[in-house]
């Protein structure tokens, strides 16, 4: 199968293209077999790949299979390649089974709605965009699947099209990524034209041999801002709560557990570039702590169960930030894998959840689910141990190696990592808090929802809760099997290119006094939560808004940065292109006109001689004549 | 023997009354008849200078331009009647369809 590496993204792109196709003639019976077929065909096909991979190469070579020549162009170079090496295979992982589960769980989630064929054509050609992106060997193939993602976010986020918001949504999400991308294809350019080449080998190599400073820093921040667009990090996060609109699979799988975190896989994968453009690394870290902080501070209010996941997302991933531009890519990615498995959990809880409800979003309105869906409850209560970081569960791994990385890097000056480490432990905190609130209100006191809702308040179907369990068990053992001895650190070794003097692993100073800080801070948050929320249930919200109502109506309408965005860029670009419109177009399409118009009198001028008198035409005959008789003789 | 510039002089009458005609006319066979003129002023020059220079050449081109203005009388006789058909007349001023 090593040597088949393009049909594991080919699989669920004929699956695309059948359910596409036939689909809505062949019934759900089909899409659901070709959807299930090629998504764990997919899965399959990929492990055994690895396992190969694993057999033939176990020093974690670069595995490189190149599909064909896609264009030469002087000296620049291009090929639709595929690689294999040890942080792919951690993605492909995590994308094929992750993506294999929720596929399933979308079997019993869609079953009563309409376009059933449509979302898992959709759901299908994603994945294989997905694995487009982490399978290929160059920036640019990684860019084709990069592009392919957004496409299907967007279609995803706007399937429910008939809706006035869904679809404003996808366009929301379509247009922020764009600013990304363009930082991306800019890093792209810059590559082929001072280093000659995308591919990721000969770029960290060519990198690492001596190249100006500022063209690394360059390259790192514009890849950074890609980043920035695709993972939903301050200033392009506004997309991501928006993208909510979506199916809550969707939810799931684009924007919790593989599409976002693209972003935090294209830096691990650049990590040469990035170790040696410290300054970028600063950026990133910088801005990955304060979006974490920041995005926490808006999730403690929010009443629609899945904004508050969405804003823990962004939050989260702002931590997987702080990872990676702290110089501990490992551990930027493991809090990826982690993240991906109790996230993954929390957002298909928060759909059999809302499939309970009738279709109910608002936790006001929810309470008291805890003994009604108990196989949520337990999936969800675990997921949220675990992304509030509690030993041993997956999340407190991931995020106290990334913390306590912050503190240790080699690569910041002393204050900054003081400043990441003080924001994300904030954040942290912010974490447990949201996340019980959200546990609390919707799982413990009274049913707050309509007597007809809780008429039909079911457990769903064995399809949703196998995957939550799987998550929920790999969400609590998930941390420590890859902790363990080190395992992920030493798996990803390989993928480091030697630098002198910029170590890919540094050791953590005080690691265990500092596990014991990040447990005592998920546990105060915790205690918050249970003494307002659990106590006191929504009383609690309203008492925040009555003790500090600035700060709650701050939070409670996102710090208003939607409205900024509209007054200082939405606006302005809009009068300007209606000044474009109205009046730049409109001189040119002038000039351009005015030329119709002096052919067209011109012709008015001329025609006066088309009598249509014969005449007059043997007049203007014999008159020519007469001047042609005069002028030769 | 009668000088050739009476001939022409002759000619040259006959041709300004046969442009004067063409003119003029409403009428389509007049004008024709008018073009005939021209015609055969045409012609009469050709013959005077054959006549002086005792040559053959001007003689052949008047039989070409009999025949060609016979050629012509045909095609002109039956767009007249086609036009008759269309307006019931053959006033030349009447057949204006191509004017602006």
């Amino acid at each position: 199968m090593l040597t088949k590496l393009w049909l594991i993204p080919l699989l669920p792109f004929i699956g695309f293209v059948l359910n596409g196709l036939f689909g809505k003639r062949l019934g759900k019976a089909f899409v659901t077999g070709v959807a299930l077929v090629s998504t764990f065909g997919a899965a399959v096909v990929g492990t055994m790949a690895a396992f190969q991979y694993h057999a033939q190469y176990p020093e974690g070579e670069r595995y490189v299979q190149t599909v064909f020549n896609w264009f030469t162009s002087g000296s620049i170079h291009a090929d639709v390649a595929f690689q294999l090496d040890p942080l792919s295979i951690v993605m492909l992982m995590v994308v094929t089974w992750i993506g294999a589960l929720i596929h399933l769980y979308s079997v019993g989630y869609m079953a009563h709605e309409d376009g059933y064929w449509r979302y898992f054509a959709y759901l299908n050609l994603f994945l294989s965009e997905m694995l487009v992106l982490i399978l290929g060997a160059n920036y640019l193939v990684m860019f084709v699947g990069w592009e392919g993602v957004g496409l299907c976010s967007y279609l995803l986020i706007g399937f429910y099209y008939k809706t006035d918001y869904a679809p404003a949504a996808g366009k929301k999400a379509f247009v922020v990524n764009r600013i990304g991308d363009f930082g991306f294809l800019i890093a792209v350019f810059l590559m082929f034209a001072y280093l000659g080449t995308a591919d990721f080998g000969l770029v960290s190599h060519r990198a690492a041999a001596g190249v100006d400073a500022w063209l690394l820093t360059a390259i790192c921040l514009l890849l950074f801002l890609g980043a920035c667009g695709k993972s939903a990090q301050i200033p392009l996060y506004v997309w991501l709560p928006d993208a909510m609109a979506g199916p809550t699979p969707v939810s799931a799988l684009i924007h919790a557990a593989t599409m976002v975190t693209a972003g935090v896989y294209m830096i691990a994968r650049s990590n040469a570039l990035y170790r040696l453009a410290p300054d970028a690394m600063m950026v990133v870290a910088i801005v990955g702590s304060v979006t974490a902080l920041f995005a926490a501070t808006i999730g403690i209010r929010q009443w629609d169960i899945k904004k508050v996941l969405a804003y823990s997302t962004v939050s989260q991933l702002g931590f997987m930030f702080i990872g990676v531009g702290v110089g501990a890519f490992t551990a930027g990615v493991f809090h990826l894998v982690t993240h991906a498995f109790f996230k993954a959990c929390l957002f298909l809880g928060s759909g059999s959840v809302i499939h309970a409800m009738s279709g109910e979003q608002d936790i006001r309105k929810m309470g008291g689910l805890r003994s009604k869906i108990p196989i949520t409850y337990w999936t969800f209560l675990i997921a949220t141990i675990a992304i509030a970081g509690f030993p041993p569960f997956a999340g407190f791994f991931s995020k106290d190696e990334i913390l306590g990385s912050a503190l240790s890097s080699p690569y910041l000056p002393a204050g900054v990592r003081y400043l990441v480490w003080g924001l994300g432990s904030v954040a942290a905190l912010c974490t447990a808090y949201y996340m019980f609130r959200l546990v609390f209100l919707t799982f413990f006191g009274d049913f707050r929802g309509t007597h007809e809702q809780e008429h039909h308040l079911h457990e769903s179907p064995a399809t949703m809760t196998i995957p939550l369990i799987v998550l929920a068990t790999l969400s609590t053992i998930g941390g420590f099997a890859l902790a363990w001895h080190h395992t992920l650190a030493k798996w990803l070794e390989p993928i480091y290119p030697k630098i002198e003097g910029r170590e890919s692993e540094f050791a953590i100073a005080n690691e265990v006094p500092l596990m014991i800080v990040a447990t005592i801070i998920a546990a105060i948050g915790t205690w918050l939560a249970y003494v307002r929320f659990y106590k006191r249930g929504l009383a609690a919200d309203e008492s925040f808004a009555q003790s500090s109502p600035a700060i709650a109506r701050g939070m409670e309408n996102k710090w208003y940065v939607d409205e900024l965005y509209e007054a200082i860029i939405v606006r302005p670009l809009e009068k300007i292109s209606l000044f474009f419109w109205k009046f730049i177009d409109a001189i040119i399409d002038g000039l351009a006109a005015m030329l119709g118009y002096i052919v067209q009198g011109f012709g008015d001028l001329m025609r006066f001689f088309q009598t249509g008198n014969v005449r007059n035409y043997a007049l203007m005959l014999f008159l020519g004549v007469i001047v042609f008789m005069w002028v030769i003789s | 023997m009668i000088p050739t510039h009476y001939f022409l002089i002759l000619s040259a009458v006959l041709f300004s009354i046969g442009v004067c005609g063409v003119l003029t006319r409403k009428n389509g066979i007049t004008i024709f008849m008018s073009i005939e003129l021209m015609v055969n002023a045409v012609n009469l020059t050709f013959l005077a200078y054959a006549r002086q220079f005792h040559q053959l050449h001007g003689l052949i081109f008047v039989f070409f331009v009999m025949a060609i203005a016979a050629a012509e009388a045909a095609v002109g006789l039956a767009i007249f009647i086609s036009l008759f058909h269309h307006k019931e007349t053959i006033d030349v001023d009447e057949a204006n369809l191509m004017h602006w």
